[in-house]
């Protein structure tokens, strides 16, 4: 199960989007986007953790017992998460007081123990760590996302700092901020609607695979009058410009090769040959 | 006694786990989708919160605190909540078969539901008694069950609604659950 490092990013971020598609780790996300800062703090932090646990995790999977794996995640994990939450304390103050009891929970945060279960106690140590650094760079555009809606309808600016003093001023005097989106309620709806429109995206895409594949069935099983598939390159083309292939000089052509390719013509031959000695 | 009223009011209400402090929101959404299981789900919780509320206290406060460890609590806590519900686990089942019967499914999911650890660092970080911490536990453990079961019963009606095809399953769901929190906002203008 190889995958290249652009893969193992597309996934991370887009395909397999731990918020968005799976679903996963709704406390921070519900708890954290009130402010752009916030959530990029928050992100920042899961990066951190769900690298180096993922790559730890990785090292030590071949020693780790079965029964005792998910025990010995979780001890792996909490390390991580005390040495970021001392780092925070100790650097980032504001942010630790905004966050607050979030930094700690990132050691239940289902994202970080689903990855170490589905992909880092499957791979090696190198796919793992940048595993973790996709996933959780993911993670934080997510954040980003939800609380770019909320601080921007909730305050009408962005980028303020954890106390609500600076930031950049978006919309101006005439618009009177909706605080409902920087309440508990306001996390709830803008998650439902950002999820509602990733769903529309993927249907959408989904809706022209499938009838991108009829077309495909159409097309080689002949009901499709003007197109066909070219049986050489398998691109599409139109029928009247399709030729049949000319074999270039001293070939075989396609019957010669048929004849040589069937059996049963040396045998019949030799059989008459010896009828005719009889 | 006025301050005990005022925690559990607290924590059942104004500050309900699910709807104003975010903790525990994975089987909110997850296991919520009929009232019993919802019910089964809440129980459990609220048997292994306050036990683990009485016990991360203890162990805080006689064990981390006299040598200076104050910083390790994050993994002692998860370890002893992890450990504890292992325990509970076997304890029901060799001791009282019925509640394992109704509970047993529900316990392994508890050791990564944030509640749990959240409610243990909450009463650190207050500076709650032992008292004041097991029924802080207790009520905020009844204030998720309570907000479980109602949305359950609220999920049990979105199932025969019909809203636009990309509103399908998750995001109706966090719709209705802003709209509930918003009936529970209702009750942080409350002060005592």
């Amino acid at each position: 199960m190889k995958k290249s490092i652009p893969t193992l990013f597309k996934e991370g971020i887009l395909i397999n989007n731990p918020v968005f598609v799976q679903l996963l780790g709704m406390c921070p996300t519900l708890a954290t986007t009130t402010s752009v800062m916030n959530a990029l703090g928050m992100g920042a932090a899961v990066i951190v953790v769900l690298a180096f646990s993922n790559l730890f995790i990785s090292l030590l999977r071949k020693i780790i017992p079965g029964e005792v794996r998910i025990a010995s995640y979780i001890v792996i994990i909490s390390g991580f998460v005390t040495a970021v939450e001392l780092i925070i304390k100790a650097y980032f103050p504001a942010i630790d007081a905004a966050l607050g009891l979030f930094i700690p929970l990132i050691v239940v945060n289902c994202i970080i123990l689903a990855r170490a279960e589905a992909f880092a106690s499957k791979n090696g140590p190198l796919a793992s760590f940048i595993d973790g650094i996709a996933t959780g760079i993911g993670f934080m555009l997510a954040l980003v996302c939800i609380a770019a809606v909320r601080e921007l309808l909730g305050s009408g600016a962005l980028f303020a700092a954890s106390d609500g003093s600076g930031g950049v001023q978006i919309f101006g005097d005439w618009f009177s901020p909706a605080t409902i989106f920087l309440l508990p309620s306001g996390a709830f709806l803008t998650l439902g609607f950002l999820i509602a429109c990733v769903q529309k995206i993927r249907n959408t895409s989904e809706e022209r695979a499938r009838i991108k594949s009829l077309e495909m069935d159409a097309i080689e099983g002949g009901y499709h009058a003007t197109l066909m598939k070219d049986p050489a390159t398998g691109k599409i083309i139109r029928r009247s410009s399709y030729r049949e292939p000319v074999p270039a000089e001293g070939e075989p052509t396609a019957e010669e090769l048929e004849l040589l390719d069937d059996p049963e013509i040396p045998e019949t031959s030799a059989e008459n040959n010896e009828k005719g000695a009889e | 006694m006025e301050n005990i009223f005022m925690i559990m009011f607290t924590a059942i209400l104004t500050e309900n786990f699910i709807f104003s402090r975010f903790y525990g929101c994975c089987p909110f959404l997850g296991v919520s989708d009929k009232p019993s299981t919802a019910l089964g789900m809440g129980m459990a919780v609220t048997f292994v919160m306050t036990l683990s509320s009485a016990a991360t206290w203890a162990v805080y406060h006689y064990l981390l605190v006299p040598f200076g460890l104050e910083y390790l609590k994050t993994i002692a806590f998860i370890l002893l909540i992890a450990t504890l519900v292992q325990f509970i686990e076997m304890f029901l089942r060799k001791f009282i078969p019925a509640l394992y019967g109704a509970l047993g499914i529900y316990l392994p999911l508890i050791t990564t539901n944030c509640a749990v650890l959240g409610a243990a660092l909450v009463n650190i970080e207050e500076g709650y008694s032992f008292i004041e911490s097991v029924v802080f536990g207790f009520s905020a453990a009844i204030g998720f069950t309570l907000a479980i079961v109602v949305f359950a019963g609220v999920r049990e009606r979105l199932n025969f609604a019909n809203p636009p095809k990309a509103f399908r399953g998750f995001p109706i769901l966090l719709i209705s659950a802003s709209l509930a929190a918003m009936a529970f906002s209702g009750f942080s203008g409350m002060k005592f």
